[in-house]
């Protein structure tokens, strides 16, 4: 109902807005995008992909936008018809799952009905859509931003989350309430510093929820809980070092794997730190985390692994793209806490040189490990129930994950342009488990993207993929060849062949064709064949994804 | 005569609309603020292009025009703004990434979504080119090698 009414609001707005604008001849500006994904589904036995009853799965995603001078406002309309194979099930139905009014006047920003945002690098608060995951954690309730003066800004927002979609949006119990503000200390002393080569920019943050869900009658559960976090961002030059913490009071879930993290009562951590130098054709960067304890909801029952949250805990991991490397064992962040590292080396190796060719090879190496924090477990669950303790990176020697990834980049000529990757990864699944293993998995892959372009308008890709591990299905091959006429057309096909499994039966080819046309914003894609069951991570937030068979239809536009 | 009329109308219009970004405040890799609906390049076009490090088709063309920037600035004093859609994960790999390939565009940071909405991008690359108005005149969705040609054609229309 409550949905509703601001829909109809909005609509009222933009009528009335019409009727004053004729005078004005000011009518704004209305724009939208739409998204449809359509899915037949085939039963595949081999490859374990159901038939579901319903046979044919939709998503679609319409968003229309309103804006005029100063003033925004905006809807999404949401159809799960029904729910895509994959995709959370707590989405079905079709409505409304998003609308907002918005303005700024002179120093202030009201934002009205549902918002993203994000205080710092997201640890304390982070509301945001990754649509493709089945994430939308969005807020829903009133968000003031203020800049009294320019380089400083305060916000201040309260609100529920978006919890699971029926028919339209379904809200969480919980309520979050969060304060954000920020100095740019170069930006408030004087415009002249503005090109100063120290650069300052701090900020802090805090965020509390309150929610009445658990009524567990053997502990005395908080009802509010607070979280906190400073930051800053320096700048010297070509020298950029950040730094967030963030802390969080006691805030006992339940968790029925493990009962060491069972309702504890210890509060939660958080320190990231990023130290970077980069300047032309030469960059290098190093990360460090330390995180215990920080799951951070605003519900304290047991809901899906995506739901509810309020923080976001960032990964210390570069996204790989390649079919092999992104799906099957794939970084995913570890809730209980990690400790983890990251460099990357960045160079280019000049044009005309012996190891660069003519118009010179790029090259990014990146390395990242994590580790399980070391607790000393103190034995105290009958009485305070903290559990155990930590120190600040200090690590334990049970890994978690390890990555070593090199991209070659090179143009040959004007014709060809090559690119090589090696991964090497290691994998605890035991600590993961997303690939249905439980053990250590190691695993090298290599990745060999070749493309060549006849013409302006005619060009044809090559890749082959090849993945070697002793563990879990064994080793993997993978082909694709994908031919595009600019600036409308493409064809692709692929097959991603299983022939080292230990089983003889498994032995299995996954392959596929698609297809699509471009023409200006609007796209269309048609695909047919088999998708094998993988992990689909994004931000090292992941979801298995289960085999299909069948065909898939997409579209995408917007004005 | 009728070119003089047309600069004239020209840069009335310029002055009328100064551009139409939404206005939104994104920083750029430096921290600075820069207020969208306020940007302008003196009344020559802006390419404004959705890309992030995690997306291999964007990076290829974002690089593929980096080649020809030079000339294509020269010709018709575009100037191409590259909108990082990359999150709090991956938004620190924005500026070694471009410093190490050595683009001269202007880079701004979109950790939230919030010109992405705006601008009703739902995948990238998408990419549009706006005329010395500040109204997209073109846009298009995904990248193919030789794409960036149909750009360069739509640009030097604008220019002729």
């Amino acid at each position: 109902m409550k949905n509703t009414t601001l829909f109809y609001l909005l609509i009222l707005f933009l009528w009335s807005n019409k009727l004053i604008s004729q005078e004005n001849s000011n009518q704004g500006i209305i724009s939208g995008n739409i998204q449809t994904i359509g899915q037949y589904y085939q039963e595949d036995t081999l490859i374990n992909a159901a038939l579901p009853d319903h046979q044919y799965g939709f998503n679609g995603f319409a968003n229309i936008n309103y804006q005029n001078g100063d003033f925004r406002a905006g809807i999404r309309y949401e159809s799960y018809l029904n729910t895509l194979e994959g995709y959370p099930i707590s989405f079905n139905g079709t409505g409304i799952g998003y609308r907002y009014l918005a303005w700024e006047k002179d120093k202030l920003g009201v934002t009205i009905g549902n918002f993203y945002d994000q205080f710092g690098s997201g640890m304390v608060l982070r509301a945001y859509e990754e649509r493709q995951l089945g994430i939308d954690n969005s807020l829903d309730g009133i968000r003031l931003k203020y800049e009294p003066i320019k380089g400083m800004y305060l916000k201040a927002m309260i609100g529920k989350q978006r919890y699971q979609f029926v028919d339209g949006l379904v809200n969480g119990t919980g309520i979050v309430r969060g304060l954000d503000g920020e100095l740019n200390l170069n930006e408030i002393i004087s415009d002249s510093n503005k090109n100063s080569r120290l650069k300052v920019v701090i900020g802090g943050s805090f965020v509390s929820k309150f929610n009445d869900d658990n009524k567990n009658p053997v502990f005395n559960l908080p009802k509010n809980v607070g979280a906190s976090s400073i930051r800053f961002n320096l700048r010297y030059n070509k020298i950029r070092f950040n730094g967030e913490y963030v802390q969080k009071i006691n805030d006992p879930y339940p968790d029925n794997q493990n009962e060491q993290f069972n309702y504890i009562y210890k509060k939660g951590e958080g320190l990231l730190f990023n130290l970077g130098y980069s300047t032309k054709g030469f960059a290098l960067d190093f990360s460090a985390k330390h995180m215990d304890n920080m799951l951070w909801r605003s519900t304290n029952v047991n809901v899906g692994p995506t739901d509810l949250l309020i923080g976001y805990l960032p990964a210390l991991t570069k996204q790989h793209t390649y079919n092999l490397a992104a799906t099957l064992y794939p970084y995913a962040t570890n809730f209980y806490g990690e400790i983890a590292y990251q460099a990357d080396l960045l160079f280019k190796i000049p044009k005309k040189s012996i190891l660069g060719g003519k118009y010179g090879t790029s090259v990014a190496i990146n390395f990242a490990t994590s580790y399980t924090p070391k607790r000393k477990f103190v034995n105290d669950m009958e009485n305070s129930r903290n559990s155990y303790s930590t120190k600040f990176f200090s690590s334990s020697d049970s890994l978690l994950f390890q990555d070593l990834n090199i991209e070659i980049k090179r143009k040959i000529n004007k014709k060809v342009k090559l690119n090589l990757n090696y991964f090497n990864f290691k994998f605890n699944d035991n600590a993961v488990k997303v690939a249905n293993y439980y053990k250590m998995i190691y695993a090298q892959i290599v990745v060999l993207d070749l493309t060549y372009q006849f013409n302006r308008y005619h060009s044809i890709r090559f890749e082959t993929q090849g993945m070697w591990t002793q563990q879990d299905k064994g080793n993997w091959a993978f082909g694709q060849i994908e031919y595009t006429f600019s600036p409308h057309w493409y064809l692709a096909i692929l097959d991603q062949y299983n022939y080292g499994n230990n089983n003889i039966e498994k032995r299995l080819h996954y392959g596929l064709i698609s297809g699509g046309y471009i023409d200006g914003s609007h796209r269309f894609s048609l695909q047919f064949g088999k998708q094998r069951a993988g992990v689909f991570c994004v931000g090292g937030v992941c979801r298995a994804v289960p085999a299909s068979n069948g065909l898939t239809f997409s579209f995408t536009s917007s004005f | 005569m009728k070119k003089v009329f047309f600069s004239i109308s020209f840069y009335f219009i310029v002055f009328v609309i100064v551009g139409q970004l939404p206005n939104i405040n994104l920083k750029d890799v430096n921290g600075n603020t820069v207020n969208l609906s306020k940007f302008s390049n003196d009344g020559k076009p802006i390419i404004v292009n959705f890309w992030a490090t995690w997306c291999k088709p964007c990076k290829l063309e974002l690089n593929t025009i980096a080649d020809e920037y030079d000339d294509w600035v020269e010709e018709t004093g575009v100037k191409l703004i590259a909108v990082s859609i990359d999150d709090s994960r991956s938004s620190t790999r924005v500026e070694p990434y471009i410093n190490a390939h050595e683009w001269e565009y202007l880079v701004l940071l979109d950790p939230n979504g919030d010109l992405k909405r705006a601008m009703n991008v739902n995948n990238v690359p998408h990419t549009f080119l706006l005329n010395g108005a500040g109204k997209i005149i073109w846009d298009h969705n995904n990248y193919s090698p030789g794409d960036e040609n149909e750009l360069y054609e739509e640009l030097v229309k604008l220019t002729e």
